[in-house]
């Protein structure tokens, strides 16, 4: 009954996103197939994990599992809801005095179990005016660890329009969602080098007449 | 049933057989030239028509809901040219309220006073109080910055999507005597005219044309327009039943919407040639946004509503 519940309201959520943004998918570096993939993106705003999640075809998007932050999905009984059956999402403390386990075996446990993945590598919302943080360890662990698996660097363009940080009313303006080339982590190649070429990956997907000043 | 209504169902129906034809002559094409589907210029043709076959179902159904449905209708069709226009103009974060009182005020706004038919109010709304009050939002959050690209180009998208566009709805407030049950059938006019001779427009102009009417903006061309103007008069004259006009006007009629519309779509297309995009969104199948789709619309929608109100209206 739940489960059922949780596809509706999966299905109204999408529905509203696109209603909202038209938000429109630019499958620039990879086709949209039903292959296990880990989708890596810039995080600017609590919208951006439902906006890649809506983007991506129904067959896709049931395949699909966004790490969240338990601390914040876990807050409320509506949260908790959404966050763990409509989104049905693999999540983290990040403090680490509430870890019980490691959050690199848990992200890892869900791929093996066939899992595609919507994971934000700057650990945390990008409040600054840097198009992007520097990546934390995690996603060179998890890479290394699902060599098979594509990493897909996914540019969440134009949310600051929609919603500029700091304001609470959403303008619904087009939003595009860029999916890159995948990459996949060198043998021998170290963290720092990993997460540098992660992170220009991602970078490159930027459009380069950015009107926002 | 209304006489009304059986005329908006002779229309739909004279417009089904006109859509039946174009997809039998697709599927014909798709046979001939594009067996595996491969053809994009087939394809893109078999796609509008798709389109055009909603469209008219759609408006069909809009009219014979009455005032009620239009408005709905286009106030979707507004909200939805809106977004396309204000993703790409200029604005900063100081611009964030100006575009909330534009999407959750003006707009549900112009709609709501057309349903009431309020015509002293959704005819300056835009022109004057968003005009006005819009900038001063925007200089008490962010005074510095292209101040004045931010208020123009916003105030442009706002007229254009929304208080042209709303013309459309408008007509029905039009009081014209002997004709106020048969109002709905001036926006079936409007919108004839203006596909029907576009289309004539399109074929003759990328066929025959020589003579561009704005090289390197738009692929417009002299002949095409010529063509345009007599399928627009013949149009008119035809459907001058339909009209409060006598058919002399109604062919006139047709050739001011036909020409307000081409000059509409050609400073359209060099907006977009100005913001380096190719279309105006992605929504509508083979046809780009919903600006691209009804930029001859919304140019002509006005200027048939003023004439209209003017000369036939009390």
């Amino acid at each position: 009954m739940r489960g059922i519940l949780a596809n509706i309201v999966g299905h109204v959520l999408a529905l509203f996103a696109q209603f909202i943004t038209a938000a429109r998918a630019d499958w620039r570096g990879i086709e949209p197939v039903r292959h296990q993939r880990i989708y890596f993106a810039n995080h600017t705003s609590n919208a951006d994990m439902p906006l890649i999640w809506t983007v991506l075809p129904p067959a896709l998007r049931r395949q699909t599992r966004p790490v969240a932050a338990a601390d914040y999905w876990l807050k409320t009984k509506l949260r908790a809801f959404a966050g763990g059956e409509v989104f049905r999402a693999v999540l983290i403390d990040r403090r680490r005095e509430h870890q019980t386990d490691d959050p690199v075996d848990k992200i890892v446990t869900a791929v093996n179990e066939g899992a595609s993945l919507i994971l934000f590598p700057e650990g945390n919302r990008n409040m600054t005016e840097d198009p992007l943080l520097p990546f934390k360890a995690g996603i060179y662990n998890i890479a290394q660890r699902c060599p098979e698996v594509d990493l897909v660097p996914t540019w969440i363009d134009n949310i600051s329009q929609i919603m500029p940080k700091g304001e609470v009313i959403p303008v619904p303006l087009g939003c595009t969602i860029i999916f890159g080339e995948p990459i996949h982590v060198r043998t021998g190649e170290d963290k720092d080098t990993f997460l540098t070429r992660a992170s220009d990956a991602l970078l490159a997907l930027r459009p380069t007449e950015d009107k926002a000043p | 049933m209304t006489q009304t209504d059986a005329d908006l169902l002779l229309l739909f129906a004279g417009s089904c057989l006109l859509l039946v034809l174009a997809s039998l002559v697709g599927m014909v094409l798709q046979s001939q030239l594009s067996p595996n589907t491969d053809n994009p210029t087939v394809e893109t043709y078999l796609t509008r028509v798709r389109t055009w076959w909603v469209m008219v179902l759609l408006m069909t159904l809009a009219l014979l809901t009455g005032r009620i449905g239009i408005v709905v209708l286009f106030l979707f069709c507004s909200f939805a040219a809106l977004r396309e226009f204000l993703t790409l103009t200029t604005k900063t974060k100081g611009d964030h309220m100006s575009l909330v009182a534009i999407f959750y005020v003006v707009l549900p706004a112009q709609y709501v006073m057309i349903w009431l038919g309020e015509s002293g109010l959704f005819s300056i709304l835009i022109p004057v109080y968003a005009f006005l009050l819009l900038p001063i939002v925007s200089v008490l959050r962010q005074p510095d910055q292209k101040f004045l690209a931010r208020v123009s180009e916003t105030q442009w998208a706002l007229m254009i999507c929304v208080y042209c566009l709303s013309h459309v709805p408008a007509l029905l407030t039009l009081d014209i005597p002997g004709y106020q049950n048969r109002v709905v059938l001036l926006v079936a006019f409007l919108v004839l005219v203006v596909q029907l001779s576009d289309l004539m427009e399109y074929y003759v102009g990328r066929r025959f044309g020589r003579r561009s009417i704005a090289p390197r903006v738009s692929p417009k061309t002299w002949e095409g327009v010529g063509a345009g103007t007599l399928t627009a008069a013949l149009i008119g004259f035809v459907l001058n039943w339909i009209t409060p006009f006598a058919p002399h006007e109604a062919a006139l009629m047709a050739i001011a919407i036909f020409l307000i519309g081409s000059g509409g779509s050609v400073v359209l297309a060099a907006i977009k040639r100005d913001l380096g995009v190719r279309d105006w969104g992605h929504l509508i199948p083979g046809q780009g946004g919903f600006v691209d789709k009804m930029d001859s619309a919304i140019f002509a929608a006005p200027v048939f509503y003023h004439l209209t109100a003017y000369f036939w209206s009390v």
